[in-house]
């Protein structure tokens, strides 16, 4: 890289500034083939519960213009497996990993956390406060600002690292929230999560999705995530992590225009398993044609 | 491995109708197993996630499959003309049993466009010495040309609901279907491949069944595709698309 790529998230130092969403990317493995996982800045793993969860029923997935509807519920195998059989797999790429945790109740994801903390190359938990897809907790955390102020408190004193929260889109004031969650103790916010949708197929009349509503993601809720980013990095002084549609360096730049310290790439990942190790040299190439010598010159200049 | 290439179409001809057979070229494609399949991604971004499609044949330099445009993004790919190029992304996903002893007598079900994963599951078959025979529930037939693939390699039976031509019947109640195997593998709609692990369960004879669930990574990443089993949640794309019947809790 030409270009100072580097950036920071409070103590959280990263070599660029783009990521992959939780949810998006399994565990980093399934994406080897596709790209140097050393090329990210880090990687967010799959939603962690404290027990196994099996997920929603199928159908989990449907199309919508430029973009899709998940219902996926947090399927996962629980903390206790990723520590026992994922987390000694990373070896040198530990460094890169970010874990969500997510819960039903506080004092699970304080558990997850308590359980994570001795892993001690693990930098950074993302605090998934805002998952639409799960009937208890989950989203219902995320859309008040006492519900998102206590579980990130709770936490915050069980995690000795750097704690991001990942904020939800479906509130009244995102802003509100980002402030609250930075009162009690959160050291970045991520946002958005998926917009909560519905479809319904005409010809079968019935909902697309198992759970009738689900998340939506992908290039169609850009414009949204831009511009909460833009309000919640103008509100907190903490940093802010902007995800939402990003499909090119072109649209991580904008949301580092807007604010971000750094970006996910999402839904992307399941169109082009390549793009998110590709984007961080893209980014360097329009720097370097934009006489750009450090990336986060751009950060908020909007 | 897994890789993304560009390739570009060969051929594309209508076999039979709604059934596109298309040949796509590149270089070092990467080698591929019976029963795994493709994303190809939709031109002109006719719709934002890649189709999955089951290989029909492959060598290191051409891959062949076979297409029903069914929704907007495979219309868009049998759309694409000699000349033009696809992204695609393989091999994916787990096939079918390949080993067998020798003299083992195997039947290939297919239903529909279920049946083209079914012809490199037969190449391999028979090189292996593997009788494998071929039961195909079909609505519409396909050109003599492409018939003839399966026809030089195995005996064929052909059956159709309105009896227009072949057997008339379902598939469980072809002769054929009634003899006895020591693996059934098929690909197809969901209630024939239900209905034709059951008859072979009844009858103690293993089956294996290409799902083919809604996906989006194609990779076992986004969780969307997953089929319930005796072990839980499975991915299609990863763990299968073929699974054993007896896993199966359909």
């Amino acid at each position: 890289m030409v270009t100072d790529m580097s950036t920071q998230l409070g103590d959280l130092v990263l070599s660029n500034p783009v990521m992959t969403a939780s949810g998006t990317f399994g565990y980093g493995f399934e994406y080897e083939d596709f790209m140097a996982l050393d090329n990210l800045g880090a990687f967010i793993v799959k939603g962690t519960t404290l027990e196994p969860r099996q997920g929603n029923d199928y159908p989990r997935m449907a199309q919508t213009p430029a973009g899709m509807l998940n219902a996926v519920g947090l399927q996962n195998p629980g903390v206790e497996h990723f520590i026992e059989h994922t987390w000694p797999r990373y070896g040198a790429l530990e460094s890169k990993v970010i874990v969500n945790v997510s819960g039903a109740k506080i004092e699970d994801y304080v558990r997850v956390a308590e359980l994570l903390a001795p892993l001690e190359g693990l930098r950074a938990i993302e605090l998934n406060i805002s998952c639409p897809n799960v009937k208890q907790g989950g989203m219902a955390f995320g859309t008040t600002c006492d519900g998102a102020a206590s579980v990130t408190r709770a936490v915050r004193d069980a995690w000795p690292r750097h704690l991001m929260v990942k904020l939800s889109p479906n509130v009244t004031s995102i802003t509100d929230i980002a402030l609250a969650v930075e009162g009690a103790g959160a050291d970045s916010v991520s946002l958005i999560n998926t917009l909560m949708g519905m479809a319904i197929d005409i010809e079968r009349r019935r909902p697309m999705l198992s759970t009738v509503t689900g998340g939506m993601s992908g290039p169609a809720v850009k414009p949204v995530a831009v511009r909460m980013v833009w309000q919640v990095a103008k509100a907190v002084k903490i940093p802010v992590v902007g995800l939402g549609g990003i499909a090119s360096a072109a649209d991580a730049i904008e949301f580092i225009m807007a604010g971000a310290s750094a970006v996910q790439i999402g839904t992307y990942n399941f169109v082009d398993p390549s793009a998110a190790g590709r984007i961080p040299a893209e980014i360097d190439s329009w720097c370097q044609a934009h006489g750009v010598s450090r990336l986060m010159e751009l950060k908020g200049i909007i | 491995m897994k890789k993304q290439l560009l390739l570009t179409v060969s051929s594309n001809r209508v076999v039979a109708p709604g059934w596109h057979h298309m040949v796509l070229e590149g270089t070092d494609l990467p080698p591929v197993t019976p029963g795994q399949f493709v994303e190809v991604a939709a031109p002109h971004g006719a719709t934002l996630l890649n189709r999955p499609i089951s290989i029909f044949d492959a060598t290191a330099t051409t891959l062949e499959l076979v297409i029903a445009p069914v929704g907007d993004g495979t219309k868009a790919i049998c759309d694409a003309k000699v000349g033009d190029s696809l992204r695609v992304i393989m091999p994916l996903g787990k096939g079918f049993t390949t080993e067998f002893p020798v003299g083992s007598k195997v039947l290939l079900v297919g239903g529909g466009v279920g049946i083209a994963p079914l012809y490199m599951q037969l190449c391999t078959l028979i090189d292996a010495g593997v009788k494998a025979e071929v039961l195909f529930g079909l609505r519409s037939r396909p050109d003599a040309e492409f018939c003839k693939q399966y026809e030089a390699l195995a005996p064929i039976h052909i059956c159709t609901d309105d009896g227009s031509f072949g057997h008339h019947g379902l598939v469980t109640s072809h002769p054929a279907f009634g003899q006895h195997y020591d693996m059934i593998q098929m690909c197809g709609p969901k209630p024939m491949m239900r209905a034709v692990a059951a008859s072979a369960a009844e009858r103690g004879i293993p089956a294996e069944a290409s799902l083919e669930n809604m996906m989006a990574c194609g990779l076992g990443a986004c969780l969307c595709c997953v089929e319930p089993t005796e072990k839980g949640n499975l991915c299609v794309c990863k763990d299968g698309p073929v699974f054993n019947t007896s896993l199966l809790t359909w």
